[in-house]
């Protein structure tokens, strides 16, 4: 049976260009162009523009929806001034983390930014959960597009499209400006781990927008395979990989993410006792012998014992060589300890490296 | 090699005859769908395969692919350079880019694989 899957409106592009298109949680969307390793280096070193209009668009109004997003997420939303996006968990109750999302605040209204696999999940948490505040949340995924333009050239690329100073946004701010004349919000954001923009644009002039950016020489269509492979580099945790509803956020290293000293949020109680629990496990980088790539779920072993699980592993094209990240016991967490990855039956020599893996010079 | 004097595995795998040796690789379609090589792992020489059999498998950034024996055999000489020159996959496959020979125990039974033009038809159906 096949279900029929949902497209963006830069479906029709990436299909004339050789996107190669894929089901990714939901939605028809291109894994490469070309190939993965060349698109991945276009964003380390010139720019590369990214189709991410599957990610959900939730905008939240009224005179409540601080307070229901300070309830629904793990930052301090009451913090955030005008123009500032900070990255949040949604937890449940007994901690376990149902999606990492970014928290938007402008002038008037605030906007959550979710992952496509859990947008119909968190609609319907936010249903579950918004009886007494004065608010009113709408699902603007569908209406309004979202694009990414990552890598060095970006402000000059994005600088193309809109009046709006985007060489003087500091990192993780947003802000309203016209691109290509038409209402956008534009924020200095990323999943790439290198500068760059996300801009969210009308549904029905996305299209302009990505080919007048394309018309950059150095501009490069790129598809989630080498986002895949970029924010593995940047050591970004990817929901379904390293984050699951199994998963508290001290655990998945996330902690930075928390302000206890927030307005009550849910799961509060028990993430602070995941917080002071010990011997939880610990998420960290590993540097694999050879090229073989350790993929989700390969065992993580300390001489015969078991002691952790990759949930994310590639060939690292920056650095040239096989690189995972995994979840392991904190007997084995400590930089430089070596121990084994199983991939499909042998035992690789690894290394627990510092996270994150790349880092841009600042 | 020209591949129109080679046979073909559905599983993208080429075949060429000479004499009881053959010589095995994959396909310019097999490098062109997984793009982004980046280690293949070949068996030993004197192994003895079944037709059929994984003997090594290919790695791109995306995924793992098993290489299968198109025919039964026994490896007798194995393409050691090519793990370090995954590039030859790409620019000739049907040449540089070789992976194993073997002395093959039935050799009418490459008669039973495709010629390049079924092989053909079989990736464009398989691409839709």
């Amino acid at each position: 049976m096949t279900e029929t899957l949902l497209r963006t409106p830069f479906h029709a592009w990436h299909a004339d260009h050789g996107g190669r298109l894929v089901d990714f949680a939901g939605w028809e969307m291109p894994v490469q162009y070309t190939s993965i390793i060349e698109e991945h280096t276009a964003v380390r070193c010139s720019a590369g523009l990214f189709d991410i209009a599957h990610m959900g668009r939730l905008m939240f109004s009224g005179p409540d929806a601080c307070r229901l997003l300070d309830r629904l997420v793990t930052n301090d939303v009451a913090a955030l001034e005008v123009g500032q996006v900070r990255y949040a968990l949604v937890c449940r109750d007994d901690g376990g983390i149902l999606d990492d999302v970014l928290v938007y605040r402008f002038a008037d209204d605030y906007l959550l930014v979710v992952n496509a696999s859990n947008r119909v999940k968190i609609v319907e948490w936010i249903e579950d959960h918004c009886q007494g505040f004065d608010v009113e949340v709408v699902d603007r995924t569908h209406d309004w597009a979202m694009l990414a333009v990552q890598g060095p050239g970006s402000v000059e690329l994005v600088a193309g499209v809109t009046d709006h100073d985007v060489a003087a946004m500091p990192y993780y701010r947003c802000a309203i400006g016209p691109v290509l004349g038409n209402p956008a919000r534009i924020s200095r954001t990323g999943y790439t781990g290198e500068d760059g923009f996300e801009l969210i644009v009308p549904a029905e002039v996305a299209v302009s927008v990505w080919e007048r950016l394309m018309e950059a020489e150095d501009a490069m269509a790129c598809g989630l395979g080498c986002r895949d492979t970029l924010r593995l580099e940047a050591a970004m945790p990817l929901y379904g990989h390293e984050l699951d509803e199994h998963t508290d956020p001290y655990t998945a290293g996330l902690g930075f993410a928390v302000k206890m000293e927030a307005d009550e949020f849910i799961g509060r109680e028990a993430v602070l006792a995941a917080r002071d629990r010990d011997g939880r496990r610990r998420r960290v980088g590993l540097r694999l012998e050879g090229r073989r790539i350790a993929r989700e779920g390969a065992s993580v072993f300390s001489d015969a014992s078991a002691v952790g699980e990759v949930t994310s592993g590639t060939f690292s094209p920056t650095l040239e060589m096989a690189i995972a990240m995994a979840y392991v016991e904190p007997a084995v967490a400590e930089l430089g300890t070596a121990v084994e990855v199983d991939i499909r039956g042998k035992r690789v020599p690894a290394e627990v490296v510092k996270l994150p893996f790349y880092r841009r010079d600042a | 090699m020209d591949p129109a004097t080679l046979k073909f595995s559905k599983s993208h795998e080429w075949l060429h005859l000479d004499g009881e040796i053959a010589t095995v690789g994959i396909t310019d379609f097999a490098v062109e769908a997984l793009t982004d090589l980046v280690f293949v792992d070949l068996p030993e020489v004197g192994r003895t395969l079944d037709a059929g059999e994984i003997f090594g498998e290919v790695e791109s950034v995306k995924a793992v692919s098993d290489l299968y024996a198109p025919v039964a055999g026994e490896v007798t000489e194995v393409n050691t350079g090519l793990p370090d020159d995954l590039d030859a996959l790409g620019e000739d496959p049907f040449g540089r880019g070789w992976m194993i020979r073997v002395a093959v125990t039935d050799a009418s039974a490459a008669d039973a694989l495709l010629d390049e033009t079924a092989y053909r038809e079989h990736c464009q159906s398989a691409g839709h």
